[in-house]
């Protein structure tokens, strides 16, 4: 078995290594979706944007589990996972500024993100359209047996679907290398998981249809790398498929950059609540808590990070639109011949 | 050169593609059933094992995207649906992941998928075990549709479709099994969006898919026997269609007659009619088109009515006399 990933060093040291590199990263998708924001509240991001705020954790704890060449399918809120999984920062926002060098060149927006070349092929915004991808490709990795791992990350909403039900039971039925990642943030769009849900507890739905499952606290990113590293070592022994469940809220609303309590969707108490839990602030208290990093450290970094994202929005606004006979032809509708 | 059944071929394909290339999968309905593909399907799983000859449970939805995940991950899966009604539950990766793919992400991975879609009508089945839906799917940007009609076609055809880069809809019909036809012995392709012309003639175009060309071949010949000079384009591939082929025919006879066992409305045959319409072969039109499809209704149960509701080559001759007759 190769090692997960190289994180040098042991005990404390390597502990404190993971918390930094756990913590820039989620700060960086914090900083992208709050700079994304403002600049839709602006009207200069026309396309519809599903923000990941609040639910770093889960993206975070699982693709730092990841290699680069295991693959990571996404949903309609994407920018998390693209980001964690190691994708470019500049190709995301020019692909939210849908301009000609997005990672998907302008023809997919913000929930059309690709990048193969980190194990992202593709998110979908068609609820739960890509857990059954993930099963095939979880398929091409034990046939071709590889130790390949693919993940799938979805909300609560998509176990409405039919898809999921069929999708876990041919992972079970095929003991595939496959994580399904579901963000329990208790709305899917407008309505609350009680109104969707007569057996709200989705775990057992996972574990009825033949797949371990658990429940962890999404908003701690260190138990949810614990859960992760577990499922992820399992199927890559080809032991089969896990899912896990993280409990999380997004502070934002369903869509765009308001939090959804102007529409009556959500009380002011409840979002409170929630932002008091904030994934990052729980880490950073853990990390000043050790003596692994100071307030005034981890402030640093938030505000380094916070400068590259600026200067990169910056930077995708500059780029050009798509244009050209290429796209205007529409071509790529196709793939070449072999 | 051999003689032998469409299914025959089928089969022999099948075998062939797996042997060369492991990359290739047959997953699906009833791939190792006794009945649900004919014998389209024999001696494969003895021959590959269960871990590349799939047979799956009745989930059309997630193995069409388990198919497209393992597409995109690099294999070249064969998807076999064993009727098109069921693949409704497969329009959704069919539709919006597969046939999106390549365009939505920006020219990054395709589908090199094979949905292999089997129309299996007639014997009173009714309405949920009938239908030719391929032009729902002929509809779609991002995705290929075939109609092999002979032993060679279906062959080369299958051969085209699992190393074509794009997803495509083979669809097949039980019907085709018996026919008997030249067969190489050694792979070959037959390309995909090129059409042949199965007969030459000067008074009318009939232009038929599937098995209809076989029905629309006996109509050509009763129509001989009269005076009516039929020539018979079979366009194997319905989306990307050989307009070109069939506007060169309809230029030399004036006439066209299509023949396809979809639905009238928004169907194949629209579609091929429209090409003309637009076409400059349209100026030059003796008598004005006709298509015979399926009425717009569903599939009916009885004997009785099965013979209405399904064409054949009397329903071919009728048609082609009135459009030749009223204009000779």
């Amino acid at each position: 078995m190769e090692p997960e990933k190289s994180h040098g060093g042991h005990g404390r040291d390597s502990e404190k290594i993971r918390m930094l590199r756990l913590h820039r990263m989620m700060v960086t998708i914090r900083a992208t979706e709050d700079a994304l924001a403002d600049e839709v509240k602006k009207g200069e991001i026309g396309c519809p944007v599903h923000l990941y705020s609040g639910e770093e954790a889960v993206a975070t704890g699982v693709c730092d589990v990841l290699r680069v060449d295991d693959w990571v399918y996404s949903s309609h809120r994407s920018h998390g996972h693209y980001l964690a999984k190691g994708g470019d920062l500049y190709r995301l926002m020019a692909e939210v500024y849908c301009r000609s060098e997005g990672c998907s060149k302008g023809r997919g927006g913000s929930m059309h993100l690709s990048s193969p070349e980190i194990g992202f092929p593709g998110s979908s915004a068609i609820v739960s359209g890509s857990i059954s991808l993930a099963v095939g490709t979880a398929l091409a990795f034990s046939l071709k047996k590889t130790n390949r791992v693919a993940a799938t990350f979805f909300g609560d909403g998509a176990m409405g679907e039919g898809v999921m039900y069929e999708s876990l039971n041919l992972a079970a039925l095929y003991s595939l290398p496959l994580i399904f990642v579901c963000e329990n943030n208790l709305y899917s769009t407008h309505l609350p998981i009680s109104k969707c849900l007569a057996n709200v507890r989705i775990a057992p739905k996972a574990r009825a249809m033949g797949v371990p499952a658990i429940t962890v606290d999404g908003n701690d990113v260190m138990k949810v790398q614990v859960a992760a590293k577990r499922a992820i070592a399992k199927a890559r022994r080809g032991d089969g498929p896990a899912f896990i469940e993280c409990l999380t809220y997004r502070h934002r609303g369903h869509v765009g950059p308001n939090y959804d309590v102007e529409k009556g969707l959500r009380s002011q108490e409840e979002l409170d609540s929630w932002l008091k839990r904030c994934p990052i602030c729980t880490l950073e208290k853990r990390m000043i808590g050790s003596n692994y990093a100071t307030k005034k450290e981890l402030a640093a970094i938030t505000a380094e990070v916070n400068k590259l994202v600026l200067s990169t929005r910056q930077e995708a606004k500059r780029c050009g639109w798509p244009h050209g006979p290429e796209e205007t032809e529409f071509r790529g509708v196709f793939r070449g011949s072999v | 050169m051999r003689t032998m059944t469409y299914v025959g071929a089928l089969n022999e394909a099948l075998h062939q593609l797996l042997e060369d290339d492991e990359n290739v999968i047959l997953i699906g309905q009833g791939v190792t059933s006794p009945w649900y593909v004919g014998q389209s399907c024999t001696g494969l799983i003895e021959r590959f094992g269960d871990r590349r000859v799939i047979d799956t449970p009745v989930s059309e939805n997630a193995v069409t995207g388990a198919a497209v995940g393992a597409a995109l991950a690099g294999l070249r899966p064969i998807l076999e649906h064993p009727r098109l009604d069921f693949m409704y539950y497969a329009m959704d990766p069919i539709a919006n992941h597969a046939a999106n793919w390549h365009y939505m992400f920006g020219d990054q991975l395709s589908v090199p998928l094979t949905i292999w879609g089997i129309v299996n009508r007639g014997g009173e089945q009714g309405a949920q075990h009938s239908q030719s839906t391929h032009a729902m799917y002929a509809h779609l940007p991002g995705l290929k549709v075939v109609m092999p009609s002979t032993p060679f076609d279906v062959k080369g055809l299958l051969r085209s479709c699992v190393y074509e880069n794009n997803p495509v809809l083979f669809v097949d019909d039980r019907w085709l099994y018996p026919i008997k036809g030249d067969v190489p012995e050694d792979h070959y392709s037959v390309p995909i969006g090129k059409g042949t012309v199965r007969r030459t003639g000067k008074d009318v175009t009939i232009v038929a898919t599937s098995f209809l060309v076989h029905e629309a071949a006996k109509a050509a010949e009763a129509l001989a026997a009269e005076g009516i000079d039929v020539e018979l384009v079979d366009p194997l591939t319905v989306k990307p269609l050989d307009s070109g082929l069939i506007i060169s025919s309809v230029k030399k006879t004036r006439r066209l007659v299509v023949v396809d066992g979809g639905w009238r409305s928004y169907g194949a045959a629209s579609e091929i009619m429209a090409t003309i319409g637009e076409s400059a072969a349209v100026g030059s039109l003796a008598a004005p088109m006709k298509r015979i499809t399926l009425p717009d209704s569903p599939a009916p149960a009885s004997r009785a009515l099965e013979r209405y509701y399904f064409k054949n080559s009397e329903d071919i001759t009728r048609e082609v006399r009135k459009v030749v007759g009223g204009s000779k």
